[in-house]
Order: C-alpha cells, then sequence, then structure tokens
C-alpha cells in the first residue's frame, strides 16, 4: 500500500514533465530532499528538490552544430570575447565544421557557461542547478542515492585517474543510472546555471581578515563529506573559472522544471 | 532566445530613434563590452530600459540587494567614497549603477527607499534590477559570484568595477568600506579626465 502511494506519488510530477512536452531526449527526475556533499550553513538539514528532467546525456558536437546554424551569433568567429574566451570550440575544423577532433557523437567541449546557458534556454531549457546536479548524480544504476558505497566511489575515481589528453569516448556508453541519465560521471566535466555560486572558501567573515568584504552574508559554503573527492573535484573545477571560460573537458547538458 | 529577441527588440529601437534624430548610427560595441549582453533593468522610478542606454559614460558597477545589511550599505558608502575623491565636474562625468541581485523583493519601491534614506544623487546613481532569468548573465560579465540562502538573502562577493563609455572593463577592486583603494580612485579618475 505505502509502497502504491509513494509510486504514485512520483508518477503524478513526471506524467506532468511528459504532458509538458518533454521529449525522449529528457529523463525525469523525482525530487526529495538531498544532503549534499557540501556544507550549506543556512540549509544543514537538507536541501529539498523539486522534480525536474534532465537530459539523458550531454548535448554532442552534432546538436551544438545544429544550434550554431540556429544562432550563428555563437559561431566562434562570432561570438563576442565577452561570451566566450579565445579557445571557444577551437578543436572544431572550422567555424561551422566539426572535423577529425570534434566528431559529432562527442560530447560537445571548449564551450563557455554563456554558450551553454544560451544553448539551453534556446530549447526553452536552462542548466541545471549544482544542487540538482550533484542530486542526479549521486544515483547509480539501482539506487538514487550510492554515494556511501567505496565502490562506486572508486570507479569515479577510476575515471579521474584517466588522461584527460585521450581522445573522448562518444556519449551514451555508460549504462543509464537508476533516472535514465547518462555520463554525469567518466565522461566530462559539465557547467551548471549556479557555477559561480560555488564559493569554495574558509569563512571570510573573521574579524581582522583582509579579505572581509569579499563575501557577503550568512551561509558560507565548505565541504561536508571531504571524503566525496568526486564532487569535491566537481566543484573545485566549476568554482575556478568564469562564464566566458571554455576547456578541453568541460560540456553541459540542460533540464526544465516541471510544469 | 529571450536574449536574442530582446537583442533584436533593442536593435530596432535604437534604428528607430536613429532614424527619428537623423543621426549617425551608434559604432558597434566592442567585443569585450559587457553591453554585448542584453539586460533590461528597471530602477527606482519603475522605468525599465535595456541597460545599453547605460552607454556613453564610465561607470562604476556593483550588485547589491536592499534587504542585505551589512556588506550592502557598505557598497553604496564605497560609491560615494570614490565621488568625493572627485572634483564636482569629474562626479558629472561618472554614472554609479547597483543591480539587484534580489528581483523578487528589489522592485522599484525598495530601491527608491534605499535612494531617498543614502540620499542618492539621480542623476549620477542608478539602482535597477534585472528579471529574475538574467541575474545570473550579469553577475557572470561582472565576474560577480554569488549563492541565494535558504532565508532569501545572498551569500556573494562585492566588488566595484569601473567600465569605460562603451562598457569595456578598465579596473575592479574588491576593498568595500569608505577608505578607497587608491589604485582604483587613480583608475576612475583617468576614465573620467581632468
Amino acid at each position: 500500500m505505502r509502497h502504491a502511494l509513494v509510486a504514485l506519488l512520483i508518477a503524478l510530477p513526471l506524467a506532468g514533465l511528459a504532458a509538458g512536452a518533454v521529449s525522449g531526449r529528457y529523463a525525469g527526475v523525482p525530487g526529495g530532499m538531498f544532503k549534499s556533499a557540501l556544507r550549506y550553513e543556512d540549509a544543514k538539514a537538507g536541501v529539498r528538490i523539486k522534480t525536474f528532467a534532465l537530459m539523458r546525456k550531454p548535448v554532442t558536437n552534432a546538436e551544438f552544430q545544429a544550434f550554431l546554424k540556429r544562432h550563428p551569433e555563437w559561431r566562434r568567429d562570432r561570438v563576442s570575447s565577452v561570451f566566450a574566451e579565445p579557445r571557444y570550440l577551437q578543436h572544431w575544423a572550422s567555424a561551422d565544421t566539426l572535423g577529425p577532433a570534434a566528431l559529432p557523437d562527442r560530447p560537445v567541449v571548449w564551450v563557455s557557461w554563456f554558450a551553454a546557458d544560451a544553448y539551453c534556454r534556446s530549447l526553452d531549457a536552462r542548466l541545471p542547478t549544482w544542487i540538482e546536479w550533484e542530486y542526479a548524480a549521486a544515483a547509480d544504476e539501482t539506487r538514487r542515492d550510492a554515494r556511501q558505497d567505496p565502490a562506486w566511489r572508486e570507479r569515479i575515481l577510476s575515471w579521474y585517474a584517466r588522461s584527460s589528453k585521450d581522445a573522448l569516448p562518444r556519449v551514451g556508453m555508460q549504462a543509464p543510472n537508476v533516472y535514465g541519465v547518462q555520463d554525469l560521471h567518466g565522461l566530462v566535466w559539465e557547467w551548471t546555471d549556479d557555477a559561480s555560486s560555488l564559493m569554495v572558501a574558509a569563512d571570510n567573515r573573521n574579524q581582522g581578515d583582509p579579505d572581509k568584504g569579499k563575501f557577503c552574508g550568512a551561509g558560507a559554503l565548505s565541504m561536508d563529506d571531504r571524503e566525496n573527492y568526486a564532487v569535491l573535484m566537481r566543484v573545485a573545477m566549476l568554482s575556478s573559472l568564469e562564464g566566458r571560460d571554455a576547456t578541453a573537458n568541460m560540456g553541459f547538458r540542460c533540464a526544465r522544471s516541471a510544469p | 532566445m529571450n536574449h536574442v529577441v530582446r537583442g533584436i527588440a533593442a536593435s530596432f529601437l535604437l534604428c528607430v530613434a536613429t532614424l527619428a534624430n537623423a543621426t549617425q548610427p551608434a559604432p558597434a560595441l566592442p567585443g569585450d563590452s559587457v553591453y554585448q549582453l542584453s539586460l533590461p533593468l528597471t530602477d527606482s522610478q519603475g522605468q525599465t530600459r535595456d541597460w545599453r542606454t547605460l552607454r556613453g559614460k564610465p561607470r562604476l558597477m556593483s550588485m547589491f540587494y536592499t534587504s542585505c545589511q551589512y556588506i550592502c550599505p557598505l557598497i553604496v558608502e564605497s560609491g560615494k567614497a570614490i565621488e568625493r575623491q572627485l572634483s564636482p565636474a569629474q562626479q558629472q562625468r561618472l554614472g554609479i549603477v547597483l543591480i539587484s541581485m534580489d528581483p523578487a523583493r528589489d522592485n522599484p519601491a525598495a530601491l527608491k527607499k534605499v535612494m531617498d534614506r543614502r540620499k542618492l544623487d539621480a542623476s549620477r546613481w542608478t539602482l535597477a534590477t534585472p528579471p529574475a532569468d538574467d541575474v545570473r548573465a550579469v553577475a557572470s560579465v561582472l565576474s560577480i559570484r554569488y549563492r541565494q540562502l535558504a532565508d532569501g538573502g545572498f551569500n556573494h562577493s562585492s566588488a566595484l568595477i569601473l567600465i569605460d563609455a562603451d562598457g569595456r572593463i578598465l579596473a575592479r577592486t574588491e576593498k568595500i568600506g569608505s577608505q578607497p583603494d587608491p589604485d582604483f580612485v587613480a583608475a576612475v579618475r583617468k576614465a573620467v579626465g581632468g
């Protein structure tokens, strides 16, 4: 009985997502309470995640190329330098052709936050928030929260140990997690909408600290689960980037709120 | 998408204005101008204009929110402290723009309250709020980090950014308060001219 009720509660918002014209490109992620590996001083008990939809796979070169046909202002030869650094899409053969270093089914990388944001907006979608990303990425093939399993952590860390000089595999090679989402680990880093909210630092508000004015407001952010290197490395990466930056391993996928 | 539509709308308005005034079209924006971002801002008078209308004189920019008790009043104080280092003529050539990161609460009335309470001269100071969807983008072009807290407040980096008449970032300081950073003041003086 209880199971049936839970199943119903989960199914309802997902039915709503499906009705909201979310295509097969997205998987529904049912909401719930979530305790981040980050310590949010303002939300120690955890954060309530609302049901949302997340792209099953990261955006590919072919998909990004199709976007540039519709929105040529984001081509590397036309984009404003305030939105993308010079290395933006540098691995493509030209401004509108992919070439051997950017095969169609590989995840698009060397993209700035602004370009990723524009891509998602063009689909009436958005970038996922950090907490949504972390929530979806806490799952493995059978569990919504596999983070305490040493084998799960080991598997993710073995990817981080691989050379970033190796060619990227194509998207969708890995088994879908319990929500039907693939490649959250083991392929590329991914932009989040609020990448610039990740200010991981010691408390800057101490008296006499020369950086006292740098950050304002209660609620400093620090790592709660120091064993979770997978998340720590993501956060360190995102918190070091500006919106116009692009890197060899930074891609993205889009999300949608439940209607 | 919204940006594009707004961009087209803004260009159209610009064209109409240009035809009406029979003046030369404005020169193209530099690629590294923050005004490459189309951003409708609603000010303390309730007027909504794209922030590209701020083009034309150097500005000090920062982000804040009106219910902030600690650092945000200091950001206003910092702007005033820099103004005090300038001659009256120089003050007239510098605009100060504080952009809210709290669209849910910072309506024109809330902004006006700060203008009045802090005695800010509306000919030089602009307090304005972007649409909720655009806060992250404007923060990103200004390299300001923020996170909304569970209680509705914000954790954010505080900086004053000096931009030239075309929106290019000339200097930046994170030294907030009544004792301005001398290097930053020198950059402001240079931008507004003797």
